[in-house]
């Protein structure tokens, strides 16, 4: 049979666009605007799912955003809010935690043996023995609600925004839509938040009046300029105003996370309403009296035929007028306000079927709605540091005094008509919008770049609003009997009297021992039960026990969100689309995207080693350093020496952190009187920049150094072979590369293929005689294309950065970060004829000093495998021999096509160092191989022929 | 997120700066012994009260500045500094 009302019932569907959807498999119809929940309400489907622990059959309880028993999956994701998801055409629904079905549970079994899953049930009986828990895990985990996760979901598509309004609301009640509208009017640029999917808050179950006044309130938002965020949640307010935003109604996205910096927030999150304590409250058929009125005013569906209403404010007696409305025969109504009560509800397994009075009358029925009181989510307002007080007036807790940057309005603050509602909220927008000015003021007179500021500061508006009343309301918690306090983690008030009894004082304590509040809806509906439980079980006031302190999130945001869109930045070189066009194999390095090889590394090392080749080195990091005061710069920040370095020279340094580790090396060249280019590593170069600052603007501010980072400005090629000379001579008319006028470690300005002001200098990372040319970015593909032709009868090839790591290590060169690691100090490295103790200062210096003093520091070593054709694992452990004591390790270790064998370099302690030692390494595979330390680092022309020919 | 208000960019995100901890002297590398190093390398003062930070500007303008901070308020202020007048904040941004 159809529970769905006619219309004008129902404002919020649209009953001329019909939906097909299924319900564990059922096919059923239900109308554009509804909800899941409200869907299969109108269709007679009142059970939506089981609880948490005791597996009881559950509907729907408040028919909002917080209705806690009503998670569904739909098609491949769990946990859907089924009272909040809007209804989409197609949607394969199903009930969760329930097996084999919903209407046949055979968990529910747990409901017999409810006395032994009390509070700390399992705290208590699964603490020993230990060895027990992999077993007690692998059942448990079939109890543990939710649904079911498919692990071949596609990628979503999420997002991020950064925002900066003047004020944002946090929600769009009447309170928040009139102060969004009036701090608009005052010419805020304002973010209206609202976490159900219109605006009108309460208004929308109201009277028609309510109505009409919701939507004229949006209306005017809308035409003021507001950004009207609906199906968003507010979801955390920190410091300075920083406020993160869930959207799950933005386009093309599945939720978006919006970081708003607001001058002002003004929070109108309106109340929640209590579930009542009694025996049998979650009965499916027993609601609040909001959820009821929402049902029929805006989804025009029938929550049943003959109602009992509990009521105590005039939310119940509105209830009772909506139900008449919609044709539900009224079989009682019970008023707190007169001292009537209810004790318990009773039913058949799935629906409510009789109330018990106080007076000990029983009344038939299949409804019972409940109306006893509110709750203030203060959730914002906590972030912000206030510490709500509880009015036992007016049964429910207050804002203290939030910060000033922070203002509450509507339901949060006090009681009133719509009319003085409004009032209030547009008082509120005024007042954000004024405070916003201040607060913008200053921001712009802080800001030394930013346009003057016009005048003085604007004086900071002082809060006049004159205060909403509050209602006088009865404390109503609990009847006679224990009933359900958290529905979505079970959790009953004899559990929390339980929890009180052995000792839990303290609701932050009972609070994490029951997990009462803990659940998907944050505490919304439950904590003030919680809070009035403990002070009964302890014969306190409210008030005296206090409230549970409310942390981000508002409500739940899903993990996506948080994490964006997938987005990793890289770089390439301008020569990449050469690369990719002739074959290269990319490797992603750092940050930079690389060409690997072109095929064959091995063979690139060899025609480079025979002929000549050449290497997109780009990445290498690169500053320009200009200023009288550069040497005094280099001196501190390098082992070695630098005050006496020519025009023309170029220099290897070493630099320390103050710790005395390894932090980078490069090359430095002086191309002019006060004009230096450094090289840094690649993975270096961000790091080097912000050091050289560092030392610059605090500990010597005096100097007069400029620096400026050109690793892309210029594109870097390693010419390298013993044809470079020849190669690069076809080049350049103006740079004299003969060996005695342009020698190893100097460098030269000139013209290269046409362009002018390159950079040369004569270094030898691969060991062979090599210019590396630093050429303006904009002309690299033109010079890169006349190394190749002009080289063609040398045997020019390219090469990548596996054949270049190749060559390094056949000549020993360590490479920071890879043969070093964060507990490598600088003698380490072996290169302590570097390392100058005698300059008056340099970064790490001490440290290095003590080191060098005490010997104890483990050193790089160059070591070949005695089977030449085994190449160790990197990070392969050195052990002594025979025994498990590492001793060592293998930092790099390569194939070496030119000497046809392994080669490795590894750090060992200093008794394993000396050359000739035979090393016992542990491979991956568990066998051990022997391997002998060389006597010199580099395994191929130690003598350096090759690089200084 | 706490704004920090750089001296040239203004109020700026702390998580657009580099915190680079607590203000302290570096000791004089060629005199100072082990302990006073590794003081300074390691040890911090910690206090529940004003405390004197480095920050870096390193999205903007990469200036390094100073700023006194209350650890439990969060309340920031210029700090007085040699060769510095004392004056207005830089900025209360609240």
């Amino acid at each position: 049979m159809s529970y769905r009302l006619p219309a004008p019932l129902g404002n919020a569907i649209d009953r001329s666009s019909a939906i097909s959807f299924t319900w564990n498999g059922k096919k059923l119809k239900g109308f554009e605007g509804d909800t899941i929940a409200s869907a299969l309400l109108a269709n007679g489907e009142h059970i939506l799912g089981r609880s948490m622990k005791y597996h009881r059959p559950r509907g729907v309880l408040t028919a909002d955003f917080w209705d806690p028993n009503t998670t569904v999956q739909v098609d491949d994701e769990p946990n859907v809010r089924a009272s909040h998801r809007k209804l989409a055409d197609g949607m394969a629904v199903s009930a969760q935690n329930v097996w084999p079905s919903l209407k046949f549970d055979v968990k529910a079994a747990n409901g017999l043996v409810g006395r032994f899953l009390t509070a700390g049930f399992y705290y208590k009986t699964f603490m020993k023995p230990a060895k027990l828990w992999p077993t007690y895990e692998h059942v448990l985990a079939k109890f543990a609600p939710g649904g079911a996760v498919d692990l071949n979901t596609p990628h979503g598509r999420y997002d991020k925004r950064y925002a900066h309004p003047d004020v944002v609301v946090a929600g769009g009640g009447p309170s928040g839509m009139a102060a969004a509208l009036a701090a608009a009017e005052a010419g805020s640029s304002v973010m209206l938040v609202e976490h159900e999917h219109q605006l009108g808050g309460h208004l929308l179950w109201g009277s028609d009046d309510d109505q009409v006044a919701a939507t004229e309130l949006a209306a005017s938002c809308e035409a003021a300029g507001v950004e009207i965020l609906s199906n968003s949640t507010v979801a955390g307010r920190y410091e300075d105003n920083w406020i993160s935003i869930s959207q799950r109604n933005h386009p093309g996205v599945i939720e978006r996370l919006i970081k708003a910096r607001a001058k002002t927030l003004v929070v109108a999150a309106g109340t929640i309403e209590r579930p009542y304590v009694f025996q049998g409250n979650d009965l499916p058929g027993v609601m609040t009296s909001g959820g009821a009125q929402r049902l029929i005013r805006m989804y025009g569906v029938k929550p049943g035929t003959r109602a009992v209403v509990f009521t105590a404010n005039e939310s119940g007696d509105s209830a009772v007028e909506a139900l008449q409305s919609a044709g539900i025969s009224i079989a009682r109504v019970v008023d707190a306000r007169s001292g009537e009560g209810i004790t318990s509800a009773s039913g058949s397994k799935s629906r409510v079927k009789r109330v018990t009075l106080s007076d000990g009358a029983t009344v038939d029925c299949d409804l019972l709605v409940t109306a006893v009181g509110w709750t203030t989510p203060t959730s914002l307002l906590n972030m912000a540091g206030d510490r709500p007080v509880y009015d036992a007036d007016a049964a429910r807790f207050f804002p203290a005094g939030p910060p000033d940057n922070v203002l509450a309005t509507g339901g949060m603050v006090g009681d009133g008509s719509r009319n003085e509602l409004i009032a209030h909220g547009r008082a509120t927008g005024e007042l954000a919008a004024g405070r916003a000015v201040v607060v913008r003021h200053r921001i712009q007179a802080a800001t030394a770049r930013a346009t003057p500021v016009d005048g003085q500061e604007p004086d900071y508006p002082a809060d006049e609003r004159t205060p909403l009343d509050r209602a006088r309301h009865p404390e109503v918690y609990r009847s006679t009997t224990h009933g359900i306090v958290d529905y979505s983690e079970d959790v009953s008030s004899k559990d929390l009297f339980s929890a009180a009894g052995e000792g839990f004082d303290s609701v932050e304590l009972i609070k994490r021992f029951t997990t009462a509040t803990m659940g998907p809806s944050q505490g919304k509906l439950e904590t003030v039960n919680t809070v009035a439980m403990l002070a009964e079980a302890r014969n306190e006031t409210i008030a005296e026990v206090g409230t549970t302190m409310w942390r981000p999130p508002y409500a739940p945001i899903s993990l996506g969100a948080l994490a964006g869109r997938i987005n990793e930045p890289t770089r390439v070189s301008v020569l990449q689309s050469w690369h990719e066009a002739n074959g290269a194999t990319p490797i992603l390095a750092g940050q930079w995207v690389r060409p690997e090889h072109y095929g064959d590394p091995a063979a690139e090392v060899l025609n480079t080693r025979t002929n000549v080749g050449i290497i997109d080195v780009t990445p290498l990091g690169k500053l320009d350093l200009q200023g009288p005061d550069v040497p005094k710069l280099l001196s501190l920040l390098y082992t070695n020496k630098w005050m006496a370095l020519p025009i023309g020279g170029v220099r290897y340094g070493l630099m320390c952190a103050e710790d005395g580790v390894v932090l980078d090396d490069g090359v430095t060249a002086r191309l002019d009187e006060e004009h230096y280019l450094m090289t840094t590593t690649s993975s270096g170069a961000a790091k080097i920049w912000h050091w050289i600052e560092m030392w610059l603007q605090t500990e010597h501010p005096d100097w007069q150094v400029h620096v400026t980072p050109v690793t892309t400005g210029l594109t870097s090629i390693n010419i390298a072979g013993p044809n470079s000379r020849e190669l690069l001579g076809r080049l350049t008319d103006d740079i004299d590369l003969d060996p005695d006028a342009f020698p190893y470690m100097n460098v030269r300005r000139g013209t290269i293929a046409g362009v002018e002001n390159c950079i040369a200098w004569r270094i030898g990372f691969t060991g062979e005689l090599s210019y590396e040319i630093h050429v303006p970015s904009g002309h690299a593909v033109h010079v890169w294309g006349q190394l190749l032709e002009q080289g063609a009868d040398l045997g020019v090839k390219a090469f990548g950065l596996e054949a270049q790591r190749i060559m390094r290590l056949e000549k020993g060169h360590f490479i920071v970060g890879q043969d070093t690691d964060g507990l490598s100090k600088a003698p380490v490295t072996g290169l302590n004829p570097l390392l100058k103790l005698d300059k008056d200062d340099w970064a790490g210096m001490p440290e290095v000093a003590w080191t060098i003093e005490s010997g104890d520091h483990p050193v790089i070593v160059a070591c070949q495998p005695d089977n030449g054709s085994v190449v160790p694992e990197e990070a392969a452990q050195i052990l002594r021999a025979g025994t498990t004591e590492i001793v060592g390790r293998i930092t790099s270790s390569r194939m070496s096509p030119t000497l046809n064998r392994s080669i490795c370099l590894a750090q060992v302690t200093k008794e394993f160092a000396t050359p000739g030692t035979s090393l016992e390494v542990l491979l991956v595979s568990g066998e051990r191989i022997t391997a002998t330390v060389q006597e010199h680092h580099a395994h191929f022309d130690p003598e350096g022929a090759r690089l200084r020919g | 997120m706490l704004l920090v208000p750089c001296p040239h960019c203004g109020p700026m995100n702390a998580g657009d700066l580099t915190y680079n901890g607590e203000s302290h002297r570096r000791p004089d590398p060629k005199t100072c012994t082990p302990k006073e190093w590794r003081t300074y390398l390691y040890l911090r003062e910690n206090p529940s009260g004003w405390l004197l930070e480095n920050w870096y500007c390193s999205s903007g303008c990469r200036k390094h500045f100073k700023i006194e901070r209350h650890t439990l308020t969060g309340e920031l202020r210029a700090p007085v500094l040699p060769g510095r007048k004392p004056g207005a904040t830089q900025g209360d941004m609240k």
